[in-house]
């Protein structure tokens, strides 16, 4: 029992207990784990119905000016504007990119690229929102254990749940888009309807992770769209083993620390990045989770038999 | 004033056709969408300048190096990551970008921002056409991008590799049966296109100056123009460069400057909606579409 039951137990339990055992700076950091890992969750959603997203930043980015509009214009709680930001932002991504869903392949990636760089100089240009400057003082959740409880609730919450749709045949119709849509339409299914879903999914996840770090910076500003919100969970999803979201989440909580330990490095950080992008899709495709899980697998073991 | 902005939205257009056309050369034909290709502009710009300034190089030997180098590394690209993840778009698009994020990323890093640096221009004087200054260097984009137009136009039709280029864009294994090493050929492309970026850099560059930020932009316009006129399309990217020059321009003259790039997204936005495989991707419609 344990031999299945300790790999599921051994995040869950380091994922509830850490924070307490953590300094006030590794918290901080422990909450970008889990936003990143977030992020790569919902880019390996999309990644799994066949939609390789270049622009994670665009739901972050949504979500975080969402919120921080709810929290400093209309003085909604946080614990409100939380989830509300979390639909909206959901529903205006998937506004965003509804007119490419109707093409497959590289359109996606390109057009979720360009919208994210795009939107920073509307924002820059009409002065929208605070414009450059952005919005500062919004609200903070009312207790630190809350947010880094609410943050760890959600991402497990999120890992497992959408492992388990993912198993049942809703996420099956998912993964058949990805691997052939044609057959997918012939069985007379709605393949855009699906990818919509899809789609609402992991802009709503994204989403929350923006408007959980809105309230955790207190400010949201033109920072939000940058790159390294895009990139960072695609490498993480790439390192830890794309279409399993457990991967996401392991390559998060790999890649998330070591940046914190390169800070001293500053730019050069995104340049590691890339490389570690190429080298694991060429060298090992599969990533470290489906490599780990395969290994772990082929220990030998006793087994009692009745 | 109407005259000149008319002017310079077609001077505009050229340069977006100049930009556009390398990125769309090589998807057109090995089906790679180079991601890499803001990064290969940059790098190319970075070389000739390193080469005209610290060096001490001529210029116009400096050019012929950093292309050459350029086209170097696209082939390398091609040869040890490419070749391994050939055939699954999403890895390329991964690879590509992640070899184009680390490239800029490290240029942005040793701090190669300034406006110094910056290449010269090849003449450096203008002529006025009623009241409009329009200088020797932009006419000079013009005339290239019509020339390479033409010059691409004749190589693919009319020259044995041209032949085979549009042999393996057509169907890949009976290139293949005909004797064209599609490997071979795939890594031409995708070295002939990182060329082609490189030779827009050093048209285009002196008009500015060098920064990490424009590959990015670069990126962000040639993947426009190609999404409007319709991936690997080659009218599809002269007639797109035309709509998204000129509106970029009359943007700029009757609104303000900060709109020029709302007015690209929404034509993407709109020309998705309207003609999803772009205004001239009919050739490929029916496998792009689903």
């Amino acid at each position: 029992m344990l031999y299945l039951l300790a790999p599921r137990l051994i995040p869950i339990l380091a994922f509830l207990l850490l924070p307490l055992v953590l300094g006030t700076y590794w918290q901080k950091v422990f909450l970008s784990v889990a936003v990143f890992a977030l992020l790569a969750i919902s880019w390996d959603i999309l990644a799994q119905s066949g939609m390789i997203s270049l622009g994670q930043a665009l739901f972050f980015g949504l979500g975080a000016y969402c919120s921080g509009v709810l929290n400093h214009t209309f003085g909604w709680h946080p614990l409100l504007a939380l989830p509300a930001a979390t639909l909206l932002g959901g529903l205006i991504g998937t506004v965003c990119l509804l007119p490419v869903l109707r093409l497959r392949g590289v359109y996606f990636s390109m057009v979720t690229l360009i919208i994210p760089l795009m939107l920073v100089r509307i924002v820059e240009a009409t002065k929208i929102f605070g414009g450059t400057e952005g919005l500062s003082g919004i609200a903070p959740l009312p207790s630190k254990w809350l947010e880094l409880y609410l943050i760890v609730g959600v991402l497990l919450g999120a890992l497992f749940g959408f492992r388990r749709m993912f198993n049942s045949d809703y996420g099956l119709v998912l993964k058949g888009i990805k691997d052939n849509d044609r057959s997918v339409t012939n069985a007379g299914i709605n393949v855009y309807w699906f990818k919509t879903q899809a789609l609402f999914i992991a802009s709503s996840i994204g989403a929350l992770a923006g408007a959980f770090m809105t309230h955790v910076y207190m400010f949201v500003g033109m920072p939000v769209f940058a790159l390294d919100y895009s990139i960072l969970p695609i490498a993480a999803a790439v390192v830890g083993g794309p279409g399993t979201l457990a991967g996401a989440t392991l390559g998060a909580v790999i890649l998330v620390p070591l940046s914190e330990a390169l800070r001293g490095i500053g730019g050069l950080r995104i340049v590691f990045y890339g490389c570690f992008l190429v080298v694991f899709i060429v060298a090992l495709p599969e990533g470290i989770f489906h490599y780990v899980q395969r290994k772990y697998h082929q220990f030998e073991r006793w087994v009692e038999v009745e | 004033m109407f005259l000149g902005t008319i002017i310079y939205a077609l001077l505009n257009s050229a340069i977006l056709a100049v930009m556009a056309i390398g990125f769309n050369l090589t998807f057109g034909i090995s089906g790679v969408a180079n991601f890499a290709y803001g990064a290969m502009y940059i790098l190319s710009a970075y070389l000739s300048w390193m080469l005209l300034n610290l060096l001490e190089i001529p210029y116009g030997l400096s050019i012929c190096v950093s292309l050459l180098v350029t086209m170097g590394v696209g082939a390398l690209m091609y040869r040890f990551v490419l070749l391994r993840v050939r055939g699954q778009p999403l890895s390329e698009v991964i690879a590509t970008f992640g070899i184009g994020l680390a490239i800029l990323e490290l240029f942005h890093y040793l701090g190669f921002v300034g406006f110094e640096y910056t290449l010269p221009v090849l003449i450096d004087e203008g002529f006025l056409i009623g009241e409009t200054m329009v200088d020797w260097q932009r006419v000079l984009i013009a005339a290239a991008a019509g020339f390479l137009v033409a010059g691409l136009w004749a190589f693919t039709h009319h020259t044995r590799l041209g032949l085979a280029f549009r042999g393996i864009a057509q169907d890949e294994r009976t290139a293949l049966t005909l004797g064209i090493d599609s490997d071979r050929i795939a890594m031409l492309s995708v070295s002939l296109g990182c060329g082609l970026a490189a030779l827009s850099a050093t048209l285009i560059i002196p008009l500015g100056s060098i920064s990490p930020s424009e590959g990015y932009e670069v990126l962000i316009k040639a993947l426009a123009v190609c999404i409007i006129g319709g991936l690997g399309s080659t009218s599809g990217v002269i007639v797109a460069s035309f709509v998204i020059g000129f509106a970029e321009r009359f943007t700029d003259t009757y609104l303000s400057s900060h709109w020029t790039m709302i007015v690209s997204l929404a034509a993407i936005l709109v020309v998705l909606v309207v003609k999803p495989s772009g205004l001239f991707g009919r050739q490929k419609e029916l496998e792009e579409r689903i």
